[in-house]
Formats: structure tokens, sequence, C-alpha cells
């Protein structure tokens, strides 16, 4: 596939493994059987077998009825938010604990923002039987209080990190510590399509099965896809299989915070410039000293100075139309998927929902949104704004 | 590069590299603690430019990273404090990938030599490409770069560090992040192994020496240790920079 990452670790100008020497035999390890892995048969098998049957896979393309009418158009969801822990994150993350077993590793650490993630690997930990630590920004643990108690609830230890800003951004920093400081046993389960080489196309690979779906559900293709970004795992699963397709519009949707135009926002590719975090190359929120920015979204799973590298180069050579929307708009739209279709959506997949208000239609469109998750975890925001 | 070779070829052993972060503790502190340094015997100075993540560090280097930025370090204010130290001491700069790429690789080379750099240490920079796009303009600029080994580091993997080296490596006491483990006793066997490596260039070693003990222990196998987090906790601790530099010193030199 012309997108797919070469043998550099590249896509186009962006990605590559920018890691400390510590890391080196990780990722090289990592590199050299993750492809292998991911294809041989038994892995397969188990699963596509954990997807069907714990997950609920294949997740319903529902046809929107309500919210077409509304806008004068063809609108289905893709119900990642019916997934198993309420978000597309557990396709990742079932994917990885197997790859870790078969790597020999018995101590899983993950990163989380809004939480999903740190649940979706605390879930698969516990299935598998691993020990698992969640590096979480402390101002995180704060606003996502239900997912902290649920990762310890299955068995997970969360730790604090009270560096920078403390957000997803730090709490990536400080797993990767701890990589650096436990290789021999530990995997890292990255939770989006950022990171150092492999992790992008590993995780695009195990997310790829959300556009996989869509394709087989429609009949036909879209002629829109629409997804949220944040580091981009749920857009790049959503764009995936549509990628060649180039007739069908491919739109990511960035969370604007309170507007591109203050300095409260998270939209990388609005207001980044070329740059590594997180050991990829991608567009990120930094100075003109290099120092990473502080971002700000409603949502916690969008708060993140960076984005996949694939989506950089999506980007550069416009495959993909990325946007934004405020904190504000994501709300309404959240209330308005709730009075029209009674689905309460995550802050996240909020955002993408908001892009439809800026949108003009034909009838005879067909639109795909990928609901990435449900919005259980974001009820205080919810319930404060509407008190 | 120069001043660091002469160093590396008139002192044979216990070699003593001191690390600060620059713009730490105070914003303009750098061009006396460099000369502190100096006038106490040490033999190169390490000089961090801050990052806002900084990932192969631990939490004392991390703290003096942020402390620096917060007291408005920029990488332009650390060129102009670099010229105001002793140009006798050998200096090697260490930041990440980020801050260096944005400012302008060449540019920033440019600079470096400008103001009397002889090295840089980007661990972050990988070898492929380092070699395939950035060679040449250290080259061009006279800079070493300076690569980490760890005890995980491959046979062949060292061999092709030592041939893209020009003056020294730096050899991590243990995988891990700065200042995590106190002390380096486990890194013994490792340490005891350096020699046989076969490596062309000098050894230096660093991470979690924080006693003149572990500093003698590594001068047993290698050309000298490189101290970072023992330091910066002693210059957080003690009031009067020069003071704590000199006291510093002679606490690491006593065994």
């Amino acid at each position: 596939m012309k997108y797919d990452v070469n043998e550099q670790g590249f896509y186009g100008d962006f990605g590559g493994a920018f890691i400390p020497e510590m890391l080196y035999p990780n990722i090289q390890e990592l590199k050299s059987s993750y492809r292998e892995i991911l294809n041989d048969d038994a892995f397969k098998k188990e699963l596509s077998g954990l997807l069907e049957n714990y997950v609920g896979r294949p997740t319903p393309l529902y046809f929107a009825k309500r919210l077409s009418e509304h806008y004068g158009t063809n609108i289905y969801l893709k119900r990642e938010d019916l997934c198993h822990t309420g978000a597309h994150k557990i396709n990742n993350t079932l994917g990885q604990v197997l790859l870790a077993q078969r790597l020999n590793k018995s101590r899983i650490i993950a990163e989380t923002g809004a939480g999903q993630h740190g649940v979706a690997t605390a879930t698969a930990c516990a299935l598998m039987g691993l020990e698992c630590i969640v590096y979480m920004g402390a101002k995180d643990i704060e606003r996502q209080a239900p997912n902290v108690s649920r990762m310890k609830m299955l068995g997970a230890e969360v730790r604090p990190v009270h560096s920078g800003s403390k957000t997803l951004k730090d709490a990536t920093n400080e797993a990767i510590r701890d990589w650096i400081n436990n290789q021999d046993d530990t995997h890292y389960i990255i939770g989006s399509v950022v990171g150092p080489d492999p992790y992008p196309d590993l995780v695009t690979r195990l997310q790829a099965i959300i556009s996989e779906e869509i394709k087989k559900q429609m009949d036909g293709l879209p002629t829109h896809v629409i997804a949220c970004v944040g580091g981009g795992s749920n857009a790049i699963g959503a764009f995936y299989h549509f990628l060649e397709d180039e007739t069908v519009k491919l739109i990511g949707v960035e969370a604007g915070g309170l507007g591109v135009k203050t300095d409260k926002s998270a939209a990388t590719l609005a207001l980044g410039s070329r740059g590594v975090l997180h050991a990829s190359m991608s567009y990120l929120m930094q100075t003109s000293d290099g120092q990473v920015i502080e971002p700000h979204s409603i949502s916690a799973g969008l708060d993140y100075p960076g984005i996949g590298p694939l989506h950089a180069h999506l980007h550069d050579c416009k495959r993909v139309l990325y946007s934004n929307v405020t904190d504000h708009e994501a709300l309404e739209a959240a209330n308005r998927l709730m009075q029209l279709e009674g689905i309460i959506p995550a802050l996240e997949t909020s955002h993408a929902l908001a892009y439809l208000e800026k949108m003009t239609f034909n009838p005879t469109d067909k639109i795909v949104i990928n609901l990435s998750g449900r919005g259980d975890k974001d009820m205080s925001t919810y319930i404060n704004l509407a008190t | 590069m120069q001043t660091l070779k002469r160093v590396l070829e008139t002192k044979k052993e216990g070699l003593l590299n001191i690390y600060c972060t620059a713009g730490y503790p105070e914003l303009n502190d750098l061009p006396t603690i460099v000369n502190a340094l100096h006038d106490a015997g040490v033999d190169m100075v390490e000089i961090g430019i801050p990052y806002s993540d900084p990932i192969a560090d631990g939490e004392t280097i991390q703290q003096s990273n942020a402390v620096a930025l917060k007291n408005g370090i920029t990488i332009d204010l650390i060129f102009e404090q670099l010229e105001k130290c002793n140009k006798d001491i050998p200096k090697i700069v260490m930041t990440y990938f980020n801050p260096v790429f944005k400012y302008g690789l060449e540019h920033f080379c440019e600079q470096c030599q400008k103001v009397g750099v002889d090295g840089l240490i980007i661990p972050d920079l990988p070898l492929d490409l380092y070699q395939s796009m950035y060679e040449k303009l250290f080259k061009k600029y006279r800079l070493s770069s300076i690569f980490l080994i760890t005890p995980q580091t491959s046979t062949e993997r060292l061999k092709y560090i030592d041939e893209l080296s020009s003056t020294f490596i730096y050899a991590v006491s243990s995988s891990s992040t700065t200042g995590k483990i106190s002390g380096i006793n486990t890194s013994d066997r490792y340490l005891s192994g350096l020699k046989d490596l076969g490596l062309k260039h000098p050894i230096l070693v660093g991470f979690n020496i924080s006693t003149s003990k572990d500093l003698a222990l590594v001068n047993q196998h290698a050309q000298g240790g490189i101290i970072g987090s023992a330091f910066i906790k002693h210059l957080r601790e003690n009031r009067s920079l020069e003071e704590a530099c000199h006291t510093f010193v002679r606490q690491m030199l006593k065994d």
C-alpha cells in the first residue's frame, strides 16, 4: 500500500525512531518480530476469536436516521463505542498483549490521557494475567476519575505523573522512562499511532479492522469518513482501507480547544511545525526554541501537542483533510447526538460529530463517522455543563 | 574539538567531566559555574540545553530543565553565556534532537563552533540519520558527536559507533535514565569489561556516579567519569555557587 511505512520506518518525511541508545535493543526486538507475529496464523486466530467473542466485533455500522434527516443527508455511525470497555482502544491493547506474550514479556506499561487506553490495557492484562502499570497525568486523574477507579478494579497500578502539564504528553514521557529502566521483562503498549517506529505501523495494523469492517458493511464506498484526531489511532483505523480509494473524502478533526487563535488549543496541524516528540518526526506544537507547548482541550484524549507521523504525511500529501472544532462546538454536537439518536458519545468523538456543522451536503452523500467511544467517562463534564 | 582532543591526549586517566544545566539554578549562572569548575580542576564540562521533554533523564535533571525553562533560558542566551566561559576548558553541549532541529541544525553547529563548543551529545539522534545527513555538518564546524553505549549494545553496533566517533565514547554505567540508581556497584562487571571491547576511542563513563568511590571505580576501567545528577543536587542544596563547585569537586576527587 502506497501509504505504508517504508523500510527506514518513515512515512514520507515523518516517523523514524529518535530514541536514546538505552531503548535500541527493545525497539529492535519489536521491529524485527512484530510483522511476523501479526501475520502468524495462530496469532491471527487467537486475536480474531477475542475480538469477536470478548470485544463484540464486528461493531455495527448504524444508519443514524434522525441525524441524517437533521442534516438532509445519509449519516452512518461506526459503533466503536459498543466495544467492550467503551472505545476502539481495546483493538490495539488485545493485539499488543498477545504480542507481548510472544516476546516473553511479563510486565506491561502504558500511558493514558482520558483513561480509555489505560482501561483497555488493564482489561487485556487482567484477561491474560499480566502485571499492568498505567502512567496518567495528575490533571487527567482528576478529570477522569471513573476511569482511574476502573483501572484499579481491573488490577492495574495507576501511577500519577506530576511533571510538565500533568497530562498525556507527560504520561507518555514517564512510560518511556519506565521502559528505559525496565527493559528485559517489560512491553510498552502505546495507545496511539505515535512513538518510535514500529509503533505507528503496529497500532495502525491493529486498528485497521475498523475500516475493514466498514468496507464490508457498506453498500459501495462512502463519500466521506470522519474521525477525531488526537494522536490519531481511531482515525487511522477508520481511514486505512479507504486510503487508496481516492474518491472517498477523509476528514480528521482536531481539538481546537478555545479556538486556534487563542493559546488554549490542541490543534496540532493548525498550529504546529515539524519536529520530534516521543521519538518520531511529525508536527508538534512548539516554541521557536523547540520547547513543546502545553496544549488545551476539554477532551483529555485529544489533549496532546503532537500527532502520529502517518497523519502528518497524509496532511502534507493532502490525502486527508484536517480541520478542528472548539470545546464548545464539540459539546453542542454531543448534545445533538444524545437527543436525536439516544447515544451519549465520548468528548473526543464529539469533535468528529461537530464537523458536520461545517459541511454542506448532497442528499446522496454517504457519510461515515467513527463513533470512537462512549461518554460514560465524561458524565461529570456533561452534568456540570447541563446544570 | 581541538581543546577536547588535546585534553584526551594529554591526560590519559582520571578525567572528570561535570554536567550542568544552562539556566539553572538561576538564569545567568552558567559562566560562573563553568569557570568555577575549571578553577577547581575539572577537565571538561557538559552543558545541558534544557528541553521540555527530556525522556532519557531522571527526576533531578528533569527538574533542573524545568526550572531553567521557567527562568527564561533560550538557546541564543546560552550561546551568549558560553562566550563568557573560560576558553581552555573543553565544552560539550548535551541536548535533545528537537531543540536543535527547530533551531536549525546548521545554524546551531555554526553557533557552537563560534563560542568554542567541542562536541555534542544528542542522545535521541539516530546513528543512521547522523551518518546520512548530519556528519558532514558536524565535520564542517569541527564538532565531535559523542555517542552513548550501554551494557546491552551489541559488538557490531559498538564497532559502528566507534567508526562514527571522533573524540570519546560515552558509556552509560547501566541502561537507565540519568541518576536512577544510586551508585554504580552493580555495574562492576560491565565496567571491568570496557577495556576488552577493543574500541579505538577512549571511554568516559556516566550515569549514576554519585560518590568519590563510584568515580574511583570508574577510573580503574575507563579514562574518566561524567557526573550530572549528583552535581545538580549539590547545587540545589548550596547557596554560594563558586563554593559549591569547589566543595563538590574536592569531595569527588578525595578517593
